[in-house]
């Protein structure tokens, strides 16, 4: 048995996500990415002297939002608080965050896994906070950017309930795609719009009491989350078998190196000396304002996922992987409706597209195939226009050139030939160039029409119509 | 007569009779301010030019004057507003050089009801002191005394008023910080309900107790503030909606006949002599015109120093966290790394009594002892603000001395907190029952030193509680200005 095998470890993630509102949490500066540095800021947003918070009531919506997708409790009356710590990209020297009493508690999803499993891992709590500046570093010292300084941010607590890298993963892919059918968050990792850190711990299994637990840092990608939790794992697993302890600490991912690095230890952690944020009343979210917010609910993924099933007559895996984003089940609706039938277009997605973008780590956002064009390459194959054959050629053009399918089957030739006069002429040439295997053929070796066939596909690049070539062929042989 | 005599109430009938205009009123103030101030330290930063440019314009709306309650009335502000274009120090080194990138809420409705402002005033460090010596610009003196302190925070906007440099002022209370300095220097001050003025662009120290006020003359002048700048903000959460009425228009017909007032006995003990003479004269006074004296208690009141000194610091350890030297005001000069630069910037920029909270508040708010200190202070401001419900369910409003002594001798106290912490054990409940208050001049001690006499009233009922301050102020009669300045 290997060592690891004795251990089971224990995973719960607190994950941030910036809300999709037009101003900020307290004030209305624009909540926006990409402008020039300091341009999105105001008295309230650079804390200076005598400027108060007023709270941003989509912020509000959007977090009522995500506690409903979530199936969390809603509570009536919930305080905010402030987490005091100085850094130069706080400029109040606290953040306005939600601490004993959080607007919502007591949640769950439910994750489903590619060989049919579903976990459900609980959901501890959301609350409300606002999003840091950001440092900039640069050789000439560090400058800070207050644009982000006051941005709506969600904290997704949840319970420690996964017990693995692949539960951390798929619980985080989850939420993201709960996050953006919802329309509560872009789930842009890179520009950090969705952020998650993680705390593990491992204890031999059947232990009741949890180890000693580790915060990652972070981590801004969904393989990373799998590739630090593993790794992360692994250093505990190694810690205690060489008769060590895991110490509590907080650790950050360095990709480059692949592996957790200490960051501060618990001696060193903060105080933070939370207490109710006298400027601002308790929120209260009332009953009525709660049913409204439910009746403006976009589509969320499991909704999707039925509806396609239905809609489009397919089985339970492929309409779950066909709205397992947001994104992929825009894309697929589209193919669907371009190309006219749902089935193909659901092969087409499933297996030549994400397949492709899957082995070349693209999301489906910057596919260089867009949805039209991938309706109509299956709507020319539905037409009898290409052969299914021609199709991937097709299709391999257009991952790498992005050009509309039908301007490469004009350019390069590719329809089908279904002509019956022009593909007796095609038959009539291979006969004629193999006399020998006719002569057989005549003489009973009937398997030999396959040979024929093939040749005639050769002699026409592909075009030929596979559905009336054997006939043909057949008819031609006996004669 | 000498305009600087005048009160707003007669300033506003000089305008009416064209008597004078805004520019030669502000030309006058300025005057007085120029001959005066130095012996004073009041005010800490004029700008002739544009507040003489402000009342020019004034000059040209005379014909509007009747419909700006405050029309042409010159306004000192203490140094802890933000008024666009001023500097704004809150009287700390941490804050020298600031200007102002924003006006607040209440001196801009000040302004769009025709006043303007002549200068900032000089308070204790971010408004914590009781006699205005914690000022990093010097202290303050009391013009009836200049070896006197004139009382803090807002010793400025005390000491200007009540030597004529400007009509009215305006200060922030957290535990006294108006009432007791108008007591001190002679004047009026109201502490209004919490959440009756907006704290937008004041300079926070304790944000659930803070509360901005006026000083004036005359009950009726600092009313008539108050009434301009009152009610709602949606630039701050924490200030009330409700309807402001007119507060001087109904204080003339009010009477007192069976109006109940409260005293609770059992606070005077330990109170200056004459000042408790001045006070049973006061209550005798209001007695003869029909009012009813009901003895009270509010029991939990003696606590009021030790859990105000738990919130107060505690709420200011955080809202002074922002003066670090990174984003604006004092930055220490020779820093090596980040926390040299936290450390020596508010080490060097901050003064001492504010480092003193400082502490005090980020140990009462420290894992471990919040739940002794933090949260036990405010489970007790609940029964301090319960008592008051109780007294006020059967009382109009609460009378009792403004402040234990008179002025007292700069130095005096400096050295002993805990004594000086006690110039405010009548005006902290207030604060922390979040109700209105009041000083009114009751009269002098045999030093010739002001007292002051503090009304209570009821969350939001400042009509009643300015109508009861009205009416006794008539029956007290005219009040002397301090003599010798000039």
């Amino acid at each position: 048995m290997n060592a690891i095998d004795k251990y089971e470890s224990v995973i719960g993630l607190e994950v941030h996500a910036q809300c999709l509102t037009k101003t900020k949490m307290f004030c209305g500066c624009p909540n926006q990415f990409g402008s020039e540095p300091n341009q999105n800021i105001c008295p309230v947003c650079t804390a200076q002297p005598g400027a108060l918070p007023v709270i941003n009531k989509r912020a509000i919506e959007l977090g009522v939002r995500a506690a409903i997708a979530l199936n969390c409790e809603v509570h009536e009356t919930s305080v905010f608080a402030r987490k005091n710590y100085f850094y130069p990209d706080l400029p109040k020297g606290y953040q306005i965050s939600q601490f004993e009493k959080p607007f919502c508690t007591k949640g769950k999803v439910v994750v489903r896994f590619k060989n049919g499993d579903e976990k459900q891992f609980g959901i501890t709590r959301i609350h409300f906070e606002e999003d840091a500046g950001k440092s900039v570093h640069a050789s000439h010292g560090t400058t800070v950017n207050l644009n982000r300084a006051g941005v709506p941010l969600i904290e997704i607590v949840s319970e420690p309930d996964m017990r693995s890298a692949e539960d951390a993963g798929q619980y985080l892919r989850r939420i993201h795609s709960i996050l953006k059918y919802a329309d509560i968050c872009d789930g842009n990792m890179e520009e950090g719009n969705f952020r998650c850190d993680a705390n593990i711990s491992i204890r031999l299994k059947g232990d009741p009491k949890f180890g000693t637990r580790v915060e990652l840092k972070n981590i801004n990608s969904f393989r990373f989350v799998e590739k630090a939790i593993e790794y992360e794992i692994s250093r505990q697993v190694d810690l205690v078998e060489n008769g060590e302890k895991v110490v509590q600490q907080t650790r950050g991912w360095n990709s480059a190196k692949g592996v957790t690095e200490l960051m501060r230890e618990k001696e060193q952690a903060h105080d933070y000396r939370y207490f109710p944020e006298p400027d601002l009343a308790p929120l209260v979210i009332d009953s009525k304002w709660i049913e409204k917010i439910k009746a403006e609910m976009p589509e969320l993924p499991d909704a999707a996922r039925e509806r396609v099933k239905q809609a489009y007559g397919l089985s339970d895996y492929d309409a779950s992987v066909l709205t397992a984003s947001k994104e992929l089940g825009i894309y697929y609706e589209e193919v669907v409706k371009g190309s006219g039938n749902a089935k193909s277009a659901a092969n087409w997605v499933m297996n030549e597209l994400l397949g492709r973008l899957n082995a070349a780590s693209i999301e489906i956002d910057k596919s260089p195939v867009s949805s039209k064009h991938l309706g109509s390459l299956v709507q020319a194959i539905e037409s009898g226009e290409i052969s299914g054959k021609i199709a991937k050629t097709v299709f391999d053009e257009m991952m790498t050139t992005s050009k509309d399918p039908k301007v490469i089957i004009q350019e390069k030739g590719l329809v089908q030939i279904s002509d019956t006069g022009q593909l007796d002429a095609a038959i009539q040439k291979v006969i004629a160039a193999n006399p020998g295997q006719t002569a057989d053929y005549k003489a009973g070796k009937v398997k030999l029409l396959g040979f024929f066939v093939g040749q005639v596909m050769k002699e026409t690049k592909g075009q030929a119509n596979p559905a009336m070539l054997n006939d043909l062929v057949k008819k031609a042989l006996d004669k | 007569m000498d305009i600087t005599a005048h009160t707003i109430q007669s300033l506003l009938d000089g305008y009416q009779k064209k008597e004078f205009k805004p520019s030669e009123v502000a030309a006058a103030y300025l005057a007085q301010i120029k001959k005066t101030n130095g012996k004073l330290n009041a005010f800490l930063q004029t700008r002739e030019e544009e507040t003489l440019e402000a009342a020019k314009k004034l000059d040209a709306k005379m014909s509007e004057a009747d419909s700006l309650p405050l029309f042409g009335i010159p306004v000192g502000v203490k140094d802890n507003f933000l008024v666009k274009g001023w500097q704004c120090t809150a009287g700390s080194k941490v804050l020298e050089g600031y200007r102002s990138p924003y006006t607040a809420t209440s001196v801009e409705k000040l302004e769009n009801a025709g006043a303007f402002v002549i200068g900032k005033l000089n308070c204790d460090e971010f408004a914590m002191g009781s006699s205005n010596e914690n000022s990093a610009y010097g202290p303050v003196r009391n013009p009836w005394d200049l070896e006197r302190v004139p009382g803090g925070s807002s010793g400025g906007s005390s000491a200007a008023v009540a030597a004529s440099l400007c009509p009215a002022s305006l200060g922030t209370d957290t535990g006294g910080s108006i009432r007791q300095p108008a007591s001190l220097c002679g004047i009026v001050g109201i502490k209004p309900s919490y959440g009756r003025v907006s704290r937008y662009g004041v300079v926070a120290y304790a944000s659930s107790l803070d509360q901005v006020g006026p000083f004036g003359k005359t009950v009726w002048d600092a009313s008539r503030v108050l009434e301009a700048m009152a009610g709602n903000d949606p630039m701050d959460s924490t200030c009330s909606k409700s309807s402001v009425p007119s507060y001087t228009k109904t204080m003339e017909s009010f009477s007192l006949s069976g109006v109940k007032i409260g005293v609770a006995r059992s606070w005077l003990e330990g109170v200056d002599p004459e000042v408790k003479k001045s006070f049973e004269e006061s209550l005798k006074l209001m007695e003869k015109q029909g009012a009813k004296l009901k003895d009270i208690e509010l029991p939990h009141a003696k606590y009021s120093l030790s859990t105000y000194y738990l919130i107060a610091p505690s709420e200011c350890s955080s809202n002074l966290a922002r003066y670090d030297g990174v984003h604006y005001g004092y930055r220490s000069k020779e820093t090596r790394n980040m926390d040299e630069l936290y450390s020596k910037s508010r080490g060097e920029g901050i003064g001492k009594e504010v480092k003193l909270r400082i502490m005090l508040g980020t140990y009462a708010l420290s894992s471990g002892y919040y739940d002794a200190y933090y949260m036990k202070a405010n489970q007790v401001r609940r029964l301090i603000q319960q008592d008051f419900e109780k007294a006020f369910a059967d009382c109009q409003c609460i009378a009792s001395p403004t402040s234990p002594t008179t002025a007292f001798k700069l130095g005096e106290k400096t050295d002993d907190p805990l004594t000086m912490y006690l110039s405010d054990i009548f005006t902290l409940p207030v604060n922390l029952a979040g109700v209105g208050g009041i000083s009114v001049p009751s009269g002098l001690d045999s030093k010739g030193l002001p007292i002051g006499l503090q009304l209570m009233g009821k969350a939001f009922d400042e009509p009643t509680l300015l109508s009861i301050a009205y009416q006794y102020e008539k029956l007290r009669g005219a009040f002397p200005l301090p003599k010798g300045l000039n």
